[in-house]
Order: structure tokens, then sequence, then C-alpha cells
């Protein structure tokens, strides 16, 4: 095995954007290192710049500092060498059938044309199990089915690394469950690189063999950790999740207490 | 206090019955369902009118103020069978698709222009803000003087007509096009004239639709209104000038026989041209109930 520099390296990233009034910094000085096939989790509390970073590995925004680069090159635009899974429903494009849509990802891409392209879109629909429904219409599908029919596009990319964003926090807790497992069982099957950002503690936890967890307001790196999946006690006899919710929730509660004491 | 004590209930678990409940599905009869078609229900609306009509007519008694029903029908019928109403018919709508179409190319570019540039969009927003308001058939002197009696006026108009409010349209079918959306096709590469034909034109076909309805509304009554104006002195016309001719020659069956015809093309455009069209789009993709 070549064990190689790492795939995707974010150097000293602030990420700044303005609202209507203000100038709001997302993340300071975020550091972190994905290489290839990790399941590399960004964990944080809501305001923790988690999405924005994410977008801005995904090309659609620029660092106000540092950098970030994929394979050595600086990422400057989107691409399809990362390929998007976004939280809405609405990432799929009504106007075409499930096969369609993936098949437009590779197509509009200039990676497949034509028949090349049916039988990829094909291979990676049936990954997902939803091959009876590859002429279905999106409207036509569960959101679970649509966040799988999204998965299968991006995958069928196979893009250096996948970036989710909560892929799965708009669907119920049984469909997230089984989602969570599906996503794993891919993963076992073609091991691909993937960026996850979540701000659940048992997903991360599930779903990560790295865990980057970040501070809120504005975001910056609070710790990296491994995951087995197992949620296992480590060696101060607390639960990964156990030490993950402490960290980050401590300053939360202070916070909170404190105007009432 | 006694308010925040619980109740307690004992706990049972039921046998779910098997029968002995009355139907859970039974077919409708045949009137029923008869009466559930829309069709149908318009179709008897219809039909009282037309009695209504005939009665009335008939106790008036009057053919030059009210032609009855029937003789208004075989006015129709004679004038469909001698091929007048049709070429008048024919006339109109080869006037109306020139200044459509005319008009939608223009609403195109214009909103393609306002996409791309924020000039562009400042100068669509002041121009539809001047002239949506403005009724076309107001254009019709100037048009008049400009282009001469002929088809070269008509088009005008029926241009002002379609493009403000399909541009509007379109335009603000664009800007609310999901910026999930948006940055999908920017994942996938997509930029420039191929973002817009591949995302951002689908995305707002409903809205583009509506805009093309009601820019064929507003053509289709500045037509027949300008035709009106303009039979006055103009050699051969359309569906107006039909209409304003057997006024002028006091056959007013053929007046009605006239405006039925209006009323049927637009209705058949309406309720089949639009209906398809939306039917095979923008249902069938579930983005509009």
């Amino acid at each position: 095995m070549a064990a190689a520099g790492p795939l995707l390296e974010v150097r000293g990233v602030t990420l700044q954007y303005k609202t209507k009034e203000h100038l709001v910094t997302a993340t300071y000085r975020v550091d972190f290192r994905v290489f290839k096939s990790d399941r590399f989790v960004i964990l944080g509390p809501s305001g923790c710049g988690k999405s924005t970073l994410l977008k801005a590995v995904g090309g659609y925004l620029q660092p106000t500092e540092g950098s970030m680069s994929l394979n050595g090159e600086v990422i400057t635009r989107p691409g399809s060498d990362r390929v998007f899974v976004f939280q809405e429903f609405d990432q799929l494009l009504p106007w075409k059938t499930v096969k369609e849509n993936v098949m437009f990802a590779l197509t509009s891409s200039r990676r497949l044309a034509g028949r090349a392209a049916e039988d990829k879109a094909m291979q990676y629909i049936e990954k997902v199990k939803l091959t009876k429904f590859a002429d279905s219409f999106p409207h036509m599908l569960s959101g679970g089915m649509k966040q799988r029919v999204a998965i299968a596009r991006g995958m069928a990319m196979e893009p250096d690394v996948l970036l989710m964003d909560e892929p799965f926090a708009a669907l119920d807790a049984l469909t997230r469950r089984k989602m969570q497992e599906e996503l794993l069982q891919l993963w076992d099957d073609t091991h691909f690189t993937v960026l996850f950002v979540t701000h659940s503690i048992p997903e991360a936890v599930l779903i990560g063999n790295r865990i980057l967890l970040l501070s809120p307001h504005p975001g910056r790196v609070k710790a990296e950790l491994n995951s087995d999946g197992k949620d296992n006690l480590s060696a101060d006899g607390k639960k990964l999740s156990d030490r993950i919710h402490d960290m980050l929730f401590a300053d939360q509660i202070e916070e909170e207490v404190t105007p009432h004491g | 206090m006694a308010d925040h004590v619980l109740v307690q209930r004992p706990e049972f678990v039921r046998e779910v019955e098997t029968s002995a409940y009355g139907v859970v599905e039974k077919p409708l009869t045949t009137w029923e369902r008869i009466f559930n078609n829309a069709a149908v229900r318009k179709g008897l609306i219809l039909l009282m009118l037309a009695v209504i009509w005939q009665v009335y007519s008939t106790v008036l008694n009057n053919p030059l103020l009210f032609p009855k029903f029937s003789d208004t029908i075989s006015a129709f019928y004679e004038n469909i069978m001698n091929g007048v109403l049709l070429a008048r018919g024919w006339f109109s709508i080869k006037v109306l698709l020139m200044g459509y179409a005319a008009g939608l190319f223009l609403a195109g570019t214009l909103t393609a222009f306002a996409i791309t540039t924020r000039i562009g969009n400042d100068f669509l927003e002041t121009l539809t803000a001047m002239f949506n308001p403005l009724p076309a058939i107001a254009l019709l002197p100037l048009a008049l003087i400009w282009f001469g009696l002929g088809n070269g006026s008509l088009v005008f108009v029926l241009i002002h007509s379609v493009l403000w409010p399909v541009a509007l349209n379109t335009h603000s079918g664009f800007m609310s096009v999901s910026q999930t959306m948006r940055m999908v096709g920017r994942n996938y590469g997509l930029t420039g004239p191929r973002y817009v034909a591949k995302i951002l034109i689908p995305a707002a076909f409903p809205n583009i639709l509506t805009g093309m309805k009601i820019g064929w509304a507003f053509a289709w009554r500045t037509l027949i209104a300008a035709e009106l104006v303009f039979g006055v002195s103009s050699g051969s016309g359309g569906l107006g000038w039909f209409i304003y001719e057997n006024k002028n020659q006091l056959e007013i069956a053929n007046v009605f026989a006239g405006l039925f015809s209006v009323i049927i093309i637009g209705l058949f455009v309406e309720n089949f041209i639009f209906r398809n069209i939306e039917l095979k789009t923008v249902r069938k993709w579930g983005m509009q109930s």
C-alpha cells in the first residue's frame, strides 16, 4: 500500500460570509486532513459553520484565510471530483426520472455519454436497490428513496470525495437508521472517501472512522477522534458518544446557567 | 391540586373482529359516477344556458337584437360550411402566431439578459413595471402611424401584449429556482447557456407556462379588439373584422356566430393545447398539482 499523503488538506481556513447587516465568521483557522477511504465526519452544534465548511470544500465559496487542496490542487470552484449530497429533497431534478437523474450527472460533467452512462447509472441504482423505480419520477418516491437516488448519483460519478451535508436529517428516525446502515454497506463495497457533516452524535459515532469536533460561533477545531462505530468504552471509562457530548456541550451548559444565577 | 393526578384506567387488548361491520368498499352507482364527471356537469350547465337563450329569444322575437340560439347555430354551421369563418379564423390565428412567437422570442432574450447581468435585471424590471399595465390596444393608434394598416401594426401590438407577462413570469420563475438545484447544476460542471437550458428553464417551467398562458389570453383579446378597430378601413381581416362587418350588415346571427368562434378557439387552446402541455410536463413531474 502506498501510504500516500492526504487526499484533502484544509489548512487554517477562515470562512466569512455577508448577510444583509453583518459580516459573519463561520469558521476560524480550521485544519484537517482527509485520507483516502476515510469516513470523515465533521460534527458540531448548529452555528459551528460545518455546512459552510463543506460548501467551501465543494468550491462554492472561497476562504478569506488559509487554503484547501484536493490531491495537491487548490480548490477554486465547484467540480465533479467533489460531489455533493444535500439534505434537501429538491436536489433531485423533478423533471427527470431516477435513471435520468443519475445519467444527468454523468453526461453533464461530460464523464460518460449515451449507453455507457446508462449502464453506469443502472449499476449504481442497483447498488441502492432502486432498480424497480428507475423510471419513476422523484415526486413518486419516499424521502428515504430520494436520498438513496442522490447517493447513487453521487457515487456513480466516482468522485475523489463524496460530500454529504446532513443527508439523513430530513428523514424519520427509522428510515435514518436504515440509511446509515446502507451507507456503511455501500462503503464496505467500494471504500469511497466521504466527508460527512452532521449535528447528531450517535450518527457521527456510527458513520465516521474519524470525527472532527467543531465548537460554535465561529467554528474552531476542538478535537479529532477515532471511532470504530461501536461506541465502546474508552480508557477513561466513558463511552465515545459521552466524551463527545461532554466536549461539545460543556461550555454551553455553563452559558445557559449563568443568566439564571 | 387534583388536576395534577393522572386518571388511572385498566389496560385492555382486544381481538379485532373480522366480520360484522357493514360496507368496506362498494362501487358507486352509475348515476353517481356520471355526475362525478366534471365535463358532464359543465355540459349540463351549457345545455341549460342554451335552453334559456332559446326560450327568451323566442319570447322576445326580435332577431335584430337577440337572435335565437337555433339561428345562431345554423348561421355558425353555414359560415363554417361556406368556409368564411374558417378563412377568417385562420387569418386571425396566423397573425396571432406571428406575434406570439416574436413576443416569446423577445421575452426569452430579455430574461436571458436579465439573469446574466445586474443592469439587465434593472432594465427588465423597469420596462415591465412601465409597460405591463399599459393595455396593448392603447398602442394601436401609434402602431397605425408607424406601420400603417396591415399585419405589421397587429404584430406590434401582439408583441407588446405577450412580451411583458411572459418576461415577468419567466424572470420570477428563474429567481425562485432553489439554491440546492443551482448548486447541483454547478456541481456537475454546468455553466452559461448549458446551465440555463438544463437547470433554470426546466426548474422555472411552471412559471414560464403560466406566463405563456397569460400571454396567449392577452394576445387573443388584443387581436380581436384590434381587428374591430381596423376592420373599418382594411380590405381583409380575421374574426374581429367578421364580427364588425356583419354588425354593419345587421346580420346579428352571424355576429353571434363570430363571437362563438372566438370563444371556441379560446377554449380549445386553453383546455386542449395548454392542458396537454401541462399534463405532459409540470403535472407529470409533480411540480404542480
